[in-house]
């Protein structure tokens, strides 16, 4: 452990920005909910309207988990469900970031010449990492104290996601052992996070309690916040957390600085036919985001689409939230107009891929990789068209296939299929044009601003999520809200399509795109 | 037949710094060149504008008689490049890099870069980011010199080669030299320059100080005398073109300028000679010359007559 406190200090000096940021962009979370619901719903005959029918509906209970009372404290506890997934994911980044992605660099072995013990590097990390997720659990238990809320629910609720994102941070530390590459670990540790959050779904969805039962993410959601607290899963999520790290503290001792204990893979010492020029690059650098986005989207269709009628049938006869949910998606069934919502956010998603796709240009420029393709035959027009082309194609299959899996598993459980597919395939693709205008826009800024293209990029995305989920209730002026193109895509579930608009915004994105690709072609590469 | 580099007066600049000032640089058809300079002297960015990645602000610059901006890509089908710091995609193994370089160039002699890989010892099964600094080097060297170009471009490409696979890479260069391929190399390692080059431009500030063969560049330079005397060194020191004499009892040493050589050899043995050792200026020595005077702005320091 020698040296781990001068660690301690470098990981807090690197992450000095990035570290409040999350912590108190996700501790205010809770409460907000809890104060939303509040006012919402402000006395207990509306609350147990509500707890019976929107938190008591199975897809509610699939994303989220489930209610286990009709409290102001329990409906913002379940709301809250995804917060151990995300503060999971972001602990389990951290640690690989601070582990395997240095040692990956070759920095770890400056530092490895000096004094520093051997468990220095993964102690260091972890502690850090378990001190961010204690503060953060305690900041949502004050929130949620402050927002007038019994004490014990509330430390329960924090002490949950405090040991969630430990015990992924322990995960992470885990597969940093396992493989040559942060990418791999990551790609481990996430898939871990996966597992663990479908068998949870599957289980809360289905009602399967066992099944929850199986997942870390199922333990932390089963403390009972405010409604008799339960304070044992949090022991059963620090004891496996301790299994874990012991196992990753055992396998760091015993293997080489650099090396994993899974051994890397050896690749083909020739290329095959198909990489032979700039497309089948782009083809081999996309393929497995492609995969992932893709089968995420199907897994998240199949899981919604499976609910819908259930929502449907939940939310019959109240007539507030009916009617808010056609504004919101814009036709007659409430099945379909709680589609028509879920496949808006599949939407943002899609484009935030689209746009991770686009802007891999910029990460090839910065990472020297362009270079070198650029200097053989490929023009700069050809290799933009090949990474433009996944960015444009990638986005529509993902639509095109959640679409589809939805309008399936819909169909199944309204014994309606031949119907049902193409009817919400078609509503998924409606979304693919106003996907291509944020990816038009990121290709542009690649071609005009490169150095503040990835910042602006994402700005841009998350400008249309506010304006998409704010826009309504704040009541913004129209000439704002049509700053997005996602407030120009028609919904045409239960109703005919519109050409007009879907042409207007592939116009756009296609000027957009072929303006980025003028202004790369006339800029400077520099190293 | 046109010079496959002519390069005159090139400026390029970024925001108020001058990274290349009038720069002019000739590369003749079927020689290697080498490109000296400090770090920092734009030498690669003279080599970015070459390659069509930088535009010139101004001046005349020709590549293999192509405008290397606007005909990028038909110039790039005839010639190879190698950066100082080859990068390379973490999920793509080094030998499909070497063949989807060489494809999109335009075709690659499988022959040789078997003989190539064999030669530098290179696993190409391994991926990008298993390779070591020396071995991605290996990468861009195998996938540049297995091709067919005309034109190698080479920056700093030995950075991480050991001096084992150094020598490798001479061979290799010297191959492609009588292959009659023509070679830009940019390089620090003065060993490398010596042993390969034809001639050599220095640049500093991104400007072209001095320029033409090792043995001219030697001629302009002073030669280090040490020599043991029958008697006392009378009227030495006097001599226009001696410098830094040193007397150590009837052993002399002392610079001398080229010109002035005869008469310093005449006047020596007038006194007699017993024993002589003179030396070249090495390159290093040299390269030092304009390297230290770098404080000195603009104009070359005194070296250039």
């Amino acid at each position: 452990m020698t040296g781990a406190r001068h660690l301690v200090r470098l990981i807090l000096r690197r992450d000095r920005v990035l570290l409040p940021i999350w912590v108190l962009l996700i501790a205010v979370l809770p409460a907000s909910y809890a104060e939303t619901y509040a006012e919402l719903y402000p006395t207990a005959a509306q609350r147990a309207e509500y707890a019976a029918t929107t938190a008591g509906n199975p897809s509610i209970e699939a994303l989220l988990g489930p209610a286990y009372g009709d409290s102001v404290g329990a409906l913002a506890a379940q709301r809250s469900g995804l917060l151990h997934l995300i503060v999971g994911l972001i602990s389990l980044l951290v640690v690989v970031r601070h582990t395997r992605a240095e040692e990956e660099a070759g920095r770890r072995e400056l530092l490895g010449a000096t004094v520093l013990g051997r468990y220095a590097g993964l102690a260091a990390a972890l502690l850090v990492t378990y001190a961010a997720d204690l503060l953060l659990g305690l900041l949502v238990a004050g929130g949620l104290v402050a927002a007038g809320l019994p004490a014990a629910g509330s430390l329960v609720f924090g002490l949950s996601v405090t040991l969630a994102g430990a015990f992924f941070a322990t995960v992470g530390a885990l597969a940093a052992q396992l493989t040559e590459s942060a990418g791999g670990a990551r790609g481990l540790g996430v898939a871990a996070l996966g597992v663990a959050f479908l068998v949870r779904l599957a289980g809360d969805a289905g009602g399967a309690e066992w099944l929850s039962w199986l997942s870390p993410l199922g333990w932390a959601q089963r403390t009972h916040p405010y409604v008799g607290e339960r304070w044992w899963p949090l022991a059963l999520l620090a004891a496996l957390a301790a299994l874990v790290g012991a196992v990753a503290f055992r396998l760091s001792a015993r293997r080489d600085l650099g090396a994993g204990v899974l051994p890397p893979r050896l690749g083909p010492a020739t290329a095959g036919p198909a990489l032979a020029g700039p497309w089948g690059l782009a083809w081999r650098l996309n393929r497995v985001a492609l995969l992932g986005w893709t089968i995420g989207a199907a897994a998240l269709g199949a899981v919604l689409g499976g609910a819908a009628e259930a929502a449907g049938d939940a939310v019959d006869g109240n007539e507030t939230v009916a009617r808010l949910m056609e504004r919101l998606g814009g036709s007659a069934s409430i099945a379909e107009a709680y589609l028509g919502t879920t496949l808006s956010i599949t939407a943002l998603a899609a484009a935030g891929y689209g746009i991770q796709a686009a802007l891999r240009m910029r990460t090839e420029e910065t990472g020297q990789r362009a270079e070198p393709v650029l200097t053989t035959g490929v023009s700069r027009s050809r290799w933009l068209l090949g990474h433009l082309a996944f960015a444009l194609l990638g986005p529509a299959v993902m639509l095109a296939v959640a679409g589809a899996v939805t309008g399936l598993a819909y169909g199944l459980s309204s014994s309606d299929v031949a119907g049902k597919v193409p009817r919400l395939t078609g509503a998924a693709l409606a979304h693919v044009p106003a996907v291509w205008v944020l990816v038009g826009v990121a290709v542009l800024l690649f071609g005009l601003l490169p150095r503040i293209s990835v910042g602006a990029a994402w700005a841009a995305l998350a400008g249309c999520l506010l304006l998409g989920q704010l826009g309504a209730v704040l009541e913004l002026s129209q000439w704002l809200l049509d700053l997005s193109p996602f407030t120009h895509t028609p919904q045409v579930l239960g109703g005919p399509v519109p050409a007009t608009p879907l042409l207007a915004l592939t116009g756009t994105a296609v000027g957009l795109a072929t303006a980025g690709l003028f202004t790369f072609r006339r800029r400077d590469l520099p190293a | 037949m046109e010079n496959p580099i002519a390069v005159s007066g090139l400026i390029k600049a970024f925001g108020r710094t001058r990274a290349l000032d009038e720069l002019d640089l000739t590369v003749r058809a079927g020689e290697v060149h080498g490109f000296l300079g400090p770090n920092g002297a734009g030498k690669s960015t003279a080599i970015r504008v070459l390659l069509g990645l930088l535009r010139a602000d101004a001046g005349a610059v020709r590549l293999l008689g192509g405008d290397p901006w606007r005909d990028a890509v038909a110039l790039h089908r005839r010639l190879a490049y190698v950066p100082g710091d080859v990068t390379l995609w973490p999920n793509l193994t080094g030998g499909e890099v070497i063949d989807l370089l060489g494809r999109m160039r335009g075709g690659i002699d499988r022959a040789r870069r078997d003989e190539l890989l064999a030669a530098f010892e290179l696993d190409p099964r391994k991926k990008g980011r298993a390779y070591s600094k020396g071995n991605r080097q290996k990468v861009g060297l195998v996938a540049a010199l297995a091709s067919d170009a005309e034109l190698l471009i080479l920056d700093e490409p030995t950075s991480g080669l050991d001096p084992l696979m150094e020598e490798v890479f001479q061979h290799w260069v010297g191959r492609a030299r009588a292959d009659g391929r023509t070679v830009l190399l940019s390089s620090h390692i003065l060993g490398e320059v010596e042993a390969l080059c034809d001639r050599v431009t220095i640049i500093r500030n991104g400007r072209a100080v001095e320029t033409g063969t090792l043995t001219g560049l030697r001629h302009l330079q002073r030669t280090s005398v040490d020599a043991e005397l029958a008697g006392p060194p009378h009227g030495l020191a006097e001599l226009a073109g001696v410098h830094d004499l040193r007397v150590d009892g009837d052993r002399v040493r002392f610079d001398v300028d080229t010109p002035a050589l005869d008469a310093a050899l005449r006047r020596l043995t007038e006194i007699g000679v017993r024993g002589l050792v003179s030396r070249p200026p090495t390159l290093e020595e040299l390269f030092l010359r304009h390297y230290e005077s770098a404080g000195a702005a603009g104009a070359p320091a005194g070296v250039a007559r």
